[in-house]
């Protein structure tokens, strides 16, 4: 599937560009691309191991822990896959929590560990069920401050920045539903299918 | 955020832990997940800025019309999944043109800010740890996308005139 998206994006964009006479850009958004990853390597690369290291302080001590026994039954019933107990609950509750207060740098690399110990259990290079759910959990991105886009306003000088809070909370909450009752229904119709 | 460090090491030094050697620990991580990360970013980052950059997408939005909903929220509907850099540029436009108060800008802020950069995160979630057959994840994600589009819109229409 991805590499057929990979292949895709690229054919059809050098394509177009030859026939919409934009291809001395191509070759430019080419080379280009290494230096966009690597700026987001460089963004991304520190503020991992900052929490990373933060985070296994809290790991260690037993805090997640705590915290994803406040979250067990949401998770289990998100989860059933995952045995109770296992610290990859622990990293989904923390990314879950943070994404909620907006602090997506720090939701990133728990959401990574806890892709890691699923990997764990389930021991092959495929996406399992549970793994998609929490992919679908993010990329639905249920936030109460969405910080960026209220910035965004103030600087085109809305009258009230913030007022976008409630509707975006109602909006992502409805959404985050939504989302995971059609991973369920596509993740049966998958099932039957194969 | 300085909250949430505070109680992470008052609470690891009242369970008697050495939380400097976890912190290292733990920052020691990031370098097999970046090592992993790079290439898989790089090859997605690769075919986005092809396709984005030929302006593929700015052509096709010329024929997409859709009668319902604004026609300056379209192009970011098919951006927002692909890039998030590009769309929040787009957003920024957006916003510059119908003014941040206006139906279409709270439309757009509300769609930008209940979605996320699906294709990215997937990328960044499976290629750090090697994950390869992704299944149904890439359209389960899109699908939930176009769906909380709708669900935007519908929000922002009944609950605009309530806030603004």
């Amino acid at each position: 599937m991805i590499n057929l998206i990979f292949g895709i994006f690229i054919i059809a964009g050098i394509l177009f560009s030859i026939f919409n006479g934009t291809s001395y850009n191509i070759s430019n958004e080419i080379l280009k691309s290494a230096s966009d990853t690597f700026d987001i390597i460089k963004g991304l690369f520190p503020l991992m191991a900052l929490w990373l290291g933060i985070m296994n302080i809290a790991h260690k001590s037993g805090l997640l822990e705590k915290l994803s026994n406040i979250l067990r039954p949401v998770l289990s019933f998100l989860f059933p896959d995952i045995p109770k107990g296992h610290k990859s609950l622990e990293y989904i509750s923390s990314n879950m929590i943070m994404n909620m207060f907006g602090l997506g740098n720090a939701a990133t690399p728990m959401g990574i560990k806890a892709m890691e110990s699923m990997k764990e259990l389930s021991n092959s290079d495929e996406a399992s069920d549970s793994m998609i759910t929490f992919l679908i959990l993010n990329t639905t991105g249920f936030t109460i401050i969405p910080t960026t886009i209220i910035s965004y306003r103030m600087l085109y000088h809305s009258t009230n920045p913030s007022a976008i809070i409630p509707i975006c909370i109602i909006s992502s909450f409805i959404s985050l539903t939504i989302g995971i009752i059609i991973n369920m229904i596509i993740r049966r119709i998958y099932r039957c299918g194969s | 955020m300085w909250i949430l460090v505070l109680i992470i090491v008052i609470y690891g030094l009242y369970k008697g832990n050495n939380i400097y050697d976890d912190f290292i620990e733990g920052a020691k991580e990031s370098f097999g997940v970046i090592l992993n990360l790079f290439p898989t970013l790089l090859g997605m980052i690769l075919s986005i800025n092809i396709l984005v950059g030929s302006g593929l997408l700015n052509y096709i939005f010329n024929f997409v019309k859709i009668s319902l909903i604004p026609m300056e929220v379209i192009p970011l509907m098919l951006l927002r999944p692909i890039s998030g850099s590009s769309s929040l540029a787009l957003l920024s436009n957006i916003l510059s043109i119908v003014g941040p108060d206006s139906f279409t800008g709270v439309l757009a802020s509300t769609m930008m800010g209940s979605t996320d950069t699906t294709i990215y995160i997937l990328t960044v979630y499976f290629g750090s740890v090697g994950i390869k057959k992704t299944r149904y994840a890439l359209f389960n994600g899109l699908l939930a996308d176009l769906f909380s589009f709708i669900i935007s819109f519908i929000v922002v229409t009944l609950l605009y005139n309530c806030f603004f």
